[in-house]
């Protein structure tokens, strides 16, 4: 079962009488990672929520290789901010597993399994909540990953972590999007951008502004705005 | 001042004795306001949890009905399931009037608000805190309504018990719908009433100790089986 091509038709968000997002038309393959760059309230977050259905167009649509229902089944989202059942490690990991009615040994051998690839296996019995920021992220990057997505947003997912955790975190980014798993994720960090980045979406003003492979985005932006932010200038 | 030292000794006495009327008398306390609280429980916490999650156009209004109703007066409540359960009331026929399931029914009544109060801004916080990871993952409803139980489950505990307190120390519904019968609906707090109505104020005070004692035990009993107060837990 296929997801990609994704095509996005004009989405919008508006809140409030306000528009946040958009319009935006997008067609996304399904291969490798694409980085959502853009300064802080360009509209990022709203963005990754609307292409993964945790928010709701305003106007537009988004069609799927497959159908909707089944293209949120092979999805799964990272959070800027780690959200953490108030369970243990193995508890959090084994969740969205027994959700799907995997049985309880079977959520637990797996849940081991991928806190020992995140590093995680010493503190499988830990609350999850008492975890550093750092563990928390690797922890809710294994729980998203647990269920073999197909397609993995995440919304910078290495804000306010420190180099060794972020080294951790795109180590285990690099290894599944070697394994076929496709990235969308947002940041302002213009280094993990470039390390991460197959393909680069700038946003600004909740518009798209540009979408380029990303050698060709680095090298050579074509608008105006893009190529100020990469300067380091202050865009709006 | 001799009143409450003969008190605390005759409830030493009468505990240390086992005397047969007051084992009587605190286990109908006790059997009463637990299954009021048991059958309260299943109504209030799933409610609760409904109310958090679910969007409706009267939620506001039931929310503030439920906390208005926290203060429901037990007379007030007793005098109602007396009308509906006495026999030209609509449920006359069951014939519960004057036994112990119309005190659990007058009990559940008072309860319920308060349990499902207080449920709620648990829930309601926690609700806040998973939104975005529930709404991610695609959970059923039902899914998300267990695992807010779950996971609150110790701050549930305390609304539960909160709803043991005012239950097992409640008397006016129960006197009403209960009748205070010798051997057959009279608790603790009718006995006290009854007691105090006859100027037996030591005995009165000493089934008073006697149901504090009653009260602590259950409580400090159920922070013990949930496993509250423990370091890494919620």
């Amino acid at each position: 079962m296929e997801l990609f091509p994704m095509k996005a038709s004009a989405i919008e968000s508006r809140r409030r009488g306000q528009q946040l997002v958009g319009p935006i038309d997008l067609t996304l393959e399904g291969q490798g990672a694409t980085v959502v760059i853009g300064p802080n309230g360009a509209g990022k977050t709203t963005f990754l929520q609307l292409l993964h259905g945790t928010a709701r167009l305003s106007a537009g649509r988004i069609d799927w290789a497959c159908s909707t229902e089944e293209a949120r089944h092979h999805q799964a989202f990272v959070f800027q901010r780690p959200v953490m059942l108030r369970r243990t490690v193995l508890e959090n990991l084994s969740y969205p597993l027994r959700l799907r009615g995997v049985s309880k040994a079977k959520a637990e051998e797996r849940a081991r399994d991928w806190a020992s690839r995140v590093g995680l296996a010493q503190l499988v019995t830990r609350a999850a909540t008492v975890l550093s920021g750092g563990e928390q992220q690797k922890l809710a990057l294994a729980r998203a990953l647990i269920c073999d997505p197909k397609l993995l947003f995440l919304d910078e997912p290495c804000a306010a972590l420190d180099g060794r955790a972020m080294r951790e975190i795109e180590t285990i980014l690099q290894e599944v999007k070697a394994a076929g798993t496709r990235l969308i994720l947002s940041t302002h960090d213009l280094g993990q951008a470039r390390r991460l980045a197959d393909d680069v979406l700038f946003l600004l003003g909740g518009r798209l502004h540009e979408a380029a492979p990303a050698e060709a985005f680095f090298n050579g932006p074509e608008t105006p705005q893009a190529r100020a932010f990469l300067r380091g200038d202050i865009v709006e | 001042m001799v009143d409450i030292w003969s008190g605390i000794t005759q409830a030493f006495w009468l505990v240390l004795t086992l005397d047969a009327e007051l084992v009587e008398i605190a286990g109908r306390s006790l059997y009463v306001t637990l299954t009021a609280l048991a059958i309260a429980c299943l109504i209030s916490l799933p409610l609760a949890a409904l109310i958090a999650v679910k969007r409706f156009r009267a939620r506001r209004l039931v929310i503030a009905v439920l906390n208005a109703l926290m203060g429901l007066p037990p007379v007030v409540v007793g005098l109602i399931v007396y009308v509906i359960l006495s026999r030209s009331g609509p449920l006359g026929v069951l014939g519960l009037l004057f036994t112990p399931a119309a005190m659990i029914i007058a009990q559940v009544i008072i309860i319920v608000p308060l349990i499902t109060s207080i449920a709620h801004q648990s829930i309601r916080d926690l609700w806040q805190e998973y939104h975005d990871l529930l709404i991610s993952l695609n959970v059923t409803q039902s899914q998300k309504i267990w695992t807010l139980l779950w996971d609150s489950r110790r701050a549930l505990l305390t609304a539960a018990l909160a709803g043991f307190g005012r239950g097992i120390g409640e008397v006016g519904a129960i006197m009403i719908v209960g009748g205070n019968i010798d051997h057959a609906t009279r608790v603790l707090t009718t006995a006290i009433a009854l007691e105090t109505g006859k100027g037996e104020f030591a005995l009165a005070l000493a089934l008073g100790f006697v149901l504090i004692g009653l009260a602590v035990a259950v409580n400090l009993a159920i922070h013990w089986l949930g496993q509250t107060e423990r370091e890494g837990r919620w």
